[in-house]
């Protein structure tokens, strides 16, 4: 990331300046600074209204109601660990939390879910089949409401910001099934060498 | 009138009703969480500012049309349009990257175009795969990740394949 940052103006310059963009270059410098403070803004308001939402969603318990529903899902992905333990117990909070897009309060779960799996499975430098299942899952998205993208659509002056919805759920499904398949099939390929 | 109308209206009702069924105090904990919201815009207003005008530079310097049209044989292949291309190339790494791509395609298609619909859904679609998988890992202290990274990306790569023709089956070119 930090190469990237110093490579990317350095790039851009060279190739502005071969093809006579220089103007352009410096106008879209001093204009983007000022978009980007307008596009902060014009998404906060949706931001606020889902995070607060989601937030009197989780008080009402829908999240351990949620995290009920799906425990039989998550019993078939995650082999190994114990019912009810508190690996499990965290991931389905974890995964519950990213369904209803609590961004702010899945990464903590999943992290303390990595390392609940970590101590039930006596992990050492190498990761367990059920670690790579919760950080796949947690990099394809299983939000319902794809807030960020309907805010900017909203900021952007669509006139159905919301409509993009089913698209949204197929692609998801769409990834979600073949990120969790490939981890299954992946993991036989990549064994784990160090036997405990 | 379309489905998708009728489900915000609901969420937002159905959610404040079960909110005072179960006795929360509905006004101070949506305030609470607002909050929250608010400072995940402030978090992301300093690094926007930089992302935005790289975008912004890249794409007047004139290497994003290279780039495209070099990958955009692939594209038309599975009815992917070519400008949402460095969508797909930041997504993996950087959320604020992607919204700032966004902005761009949608600044210049429009939004209800078919390039910006892509590009939305693209964005609700998928997550940022290496930031996830190094956070998570470095938790642990897992230096070996094994297939880790190749299982996530095929969720980034199927997203890809099937986003164009998705939204085109939904709202056509």
């Amino acid at each position: 990331m930090k190469y990237l940052l110093g490579a990317v103006p350095f790039v851009a310059l060279v190739f502005g300046l071969l093809n006579g963009k220089a103007a352009d270059m410096s106008s879209a410098i001093l204009d983007k600074a000022g978009e980007a403070v307008t596009l902060a803004l014009s998404l906060c308001g949706i931001m606020c209204l889902w995070c607060g939402l989601m937030r009197v969603a989780e008080g009402a318990g829908v999240v351990k109601l949620v995290a009920k529903l799906m425990s039989p899902l998550l019993s078939f992905l995650f082999k190994g660990l114990k019912k009810g333990g508190r690996a499990m117990q965290l991931i389905s909070m974890n995964i519950t939390a990213n369904i209803l897009g609590l961004g702010n309060a899945s990464t903590p779960l999943g992290i303390s879910a990595m390392q609940a799996i970590a101590e039930e499975e006596n992990a050492a430098d190498t990761a367990t089949d059920n670690m790579v299942m919760l950080t796949v899952l947690n990099t394809a998205s299983l939000q319902i409401i794809p807030t960020t993208a309907a805010a900017l659509r909203a900021a952007h002056g669509a006139t159905r910001p919301m409509e993009i919805l089913p698209c949204v759920w197929i692609v998801s499904a769409y990834s979600v099934v073949i990120t969790v398949a490939a981890a299954k099939l992946l993991a036989r390929r990549f064994r784990r060498r160090k036997k405990e | 009138m379309n489905f998708t109308d009728i489900v915000v209206p609901c969420l937002v009702a159905g959610i404040l009703l079960i909110g005072l069924i179960r006795n929360v105090d509905v006004f101070s904990v949506f305030c609470e969480g607002a909050a929250d919201g608010l400072k995940t815009c402030a978090d992301i207003l300093p690094a926007l500012v930089l992302l935005i005008m790289f975008i912004g530079m890249l794409q007047a310097s004139g290497i994003v049309e290279a780039l495209t049209s070099l990958l955009q044989p692939l594209c038309s292949a599975v009815g992917f349009p070519e400008q949402c291309v460095p969508m797909v190339l930041l997504r993996p790494f950087s959320g604020s990257g992607a919204i700032a791509v966004y902005d761009g395609i949608a600044s210049a298609e429009g939004v209800d175009s078919f390039a910006g619909r892509v590009a939305s859904v693209l964005l609700g679609a998928s997550e940022t795969t290496f930031y996830t998988v190094a956070v998570y890992f470095s938790a642990v202290k897992v230096k070996n990740t094994r297939h880790a990274v190749p299982a996530a990306l095929c969720a980034d790569f199927t997203a890809w394949l099937v986003c164009g023709i998705t939204v085109m089956l939904f709202f056509g070119v």
